[in-house]
């Protein structure tokens, strides 16, 4: 019966900054193992879209609901603080463009991972460390920099070491917000290729929000495309790309730069 | 409740108005209705600086009576500025008794100890507290941090702890350690050496908490439970010594090391010097009693 439910399930989600809408009535499902890209130029509500759905920013109609680990489907806006602040460190993983937002840069590499096993109750130094250095190895960082502090490491290591401490907990549903901004090309490449094997494996849902279209290409199974707060074509990410009907999204397609 | 006059002038018993002692002893209530809480109380000005003391002198105020005995101390000794200051300030409001003997004291005022002697059920020991709040520099928001001790969130001060041995190999913490009050608030003890939190633990005497300039109250009953954090193969521990006081030989107490000459020479001696002392005429009554 749970694989007849989505994970999250987003019902006419809008929010309004005085009269100005930051998006208009978005709605959508998405499944276990799904990611979902959103794309859009700058202003059109991504961002906004994506706070309201990650607990951040409540948002002025509309409900999100989710579908926790006791396959109960619960309104996050109607949870307690305590249990929405419990969810959104356990079982969900925020991805900020800049990783020095999403990172402490006064501690080491490894208390940064391990800051969210320390939340939810480990007490065992030696075991933080092990499952530090563990992740360290699977977003390609060495080991032995896990005492270093995040200033220390380059704009890519930052990032994946911003995915590690999110990932650690084994979180079911990550919302990434521009994960591959400020990245130059080849960094870029990296990070998509981790990002790609490490959805994979853990089978992973993730809401995606990004202007670069190639990023969705190579991870979202589905897209929408929003434009002034609303979305105005959704669909798989390889036919709205490769045969998109709104002309927004037709313009968009064609201003990508082919190299 | 007014001193005589031969006490000089028209301040009230304690320096403090009744009010205010009502307020304050109000938080104090509801501090010890809630082990480790902080209550916000409304701080009144002392005639001294704010950091000499003034959260403590005013819980102190708050609560004696004339049928009570003090003890300031201060780094453990009774003869320091701060001690004698505080010492000669309750002297000349209130006219209550003094002492210097711990064992003789209904109220205990300190700064950075606790006595070594056991405290005693009835005894009250007031702390004087710079900064009260424990996840302070870890996160600098008031109401982030109200909102992480309403749902008891302290997993950040592992993180603490995690870089002190990362570091270090070692918690290196040596003072104002944290601790957990009866399960629940995260709590500083205020800078006394991580040496003495054991001695927070059941303690029989009332543990009364005041941080004057940030105004607030924060208590820890009698004979409740106070953990130090630690990880479990980083056990909490406190330090020790190679030497033993060179004025009492007591191997059990915490030493303070001071420097007798340019040359390079030290001593060891107690920081409590009640409990030195006491041990001096003990010993001197025994060799006596010897002889």
């Amino acid at each position: 019966m749970s694989a007849d439910l989505p994970l999250l399930r987003v019902s006419q989600v809008s929010h309004f900054y005085g009269d100005r809408a930051g998006c208009r009535d978005v709605s959508f499902d998405l499944w276990p193992g799904e990611i979902i890209g959103i794309v859009g130029e700058s202003g059109s509500g991504k961002t906004t879209l994506l706070n309201c759905l990650s607990a951040r920013l409540q948002p002025s109609h509309g409900r999100v609901i989710y579908r926790d680990r006791s396959e109960v489907m619960r309104d996050i806006y109607a949870l307690g603080e305590a249990e929405r602040r419990f969810l959104t460190r356990t079982d969900w993983g925020f991805v900020h463009q800049n990783p020095r937002d999403g990172l402490r840069l006064g501690v080491t590499a490894g208390a940064n991972i391990g800051e969210r096993l320390m939340a939810v109750g480990t007490r065992h130094y030696g075991n933080i460390r092990d499952t530090a250095r563990d992740w360290l190895g699977r977003v390609e960082i060495d080991a032995a920099r896990i005492d270093d502090l995040p200033p220390a490491f380059s704009g890519g290591m930052q990032q994946r070491l911003q995915i590690a401490r999110n990932l650690v907990t084994a979180p079911r549903l990550v919302f990434m917000d521009e994960p591959t901004g400020g990245l130059d090309v080849s960094v870029q490449a990296r990070l998509l290729d981790l990002l790609r094997d490490l959805v994979t494996r853990l089978k992973l849902s993730v809401v995606l929000v990004t202007h670069d279209l190639a990023v969705v290409r190579l991870l979202a199974h589905r897209l929408m495309v929003m434009q002034r707060g609303r979305v105005v074509e959704e669909g798989l990410t390889d036919q709205v790309l490769d045969d998109p009907h709104h002309p927004y999204t037709q313009l968009l397609v064609s201003s990508v730069l082919q190299a | 409740m007014t001193t005589p006059d031969s006490r000089g002038g028209s301040y009230n018993f304690a320096y403090l108005d009744e009010q205010s002692k009502r307020m304050i002893r109000r938080a104090i209530l509801k501090a010890v209705a809630l082990p480790g809480y902080q209550v916000p109380f409304g701080g009144r000005e002392m005639p001294m600086p704010h950091g000499w003391g003034t959260g403590g002198i005013q819980v102190t105020a708050s609560i004696i009576g004339r049928d009570d005995v003090l003890k300031v101390i201060d780094q453990g000794a009774d003869d320091t500025t701060n001690a004698v200051s505080i010492r000669n300030f309750f002297l000349r409001t209130t006219g209550v008794a003094t002492t210097e003997r711990t064992a003789d004291a209904s109220i205990i005022q300190t700064r950075h100890r606790m006595p070594e002697r056991k405290l005693q059920e009835g005894q009250i020991m007031v702390f004087q507290v710079p900064i009260p709040e424990p996840l302070r520099w870890l996160e600098p928001r008031e109401s982030e941090t109200r909102t992480m001790h309403a749902l008891a969130e302290y997993g950040i001060m592992h993180v603490r702890l995690y870089e002190d041995i990362a570091r270090l190999g070692r918690i290196a913490t040596a003072y104002d350690y944290p601790v957990q009050v009866n399960g629940r608030y995260l709590m500083r003890p205020s800078p006394i050496p991580k040496f003495d939190n054991p001695k927070l633990d059941r303690n029989p005497a009332l543990l009364l908490f005041g941080a004057g300039r940030e105004k607030r109250i924060y208590a820890v009953p009698p004979y409740t439970d106070v953990k130090s954090l630690d990880f479990e193969d980083h056990p909490f521990e406190v330090q020790s010594w190679d030497h033993t006081c060179a004025l009492c030989g007591a191997d059990d107490s915490f030493l303070d090391e001071i420097v007798t000459d340019d040359k390079g020479g030290r001593m060891f001696v107690c920081s409590d010097t009640d409990y030195c002392a006491e041990r001096r005429t003990a010993d001197g009554a025994n060799a006596e009693a010897a002889e």
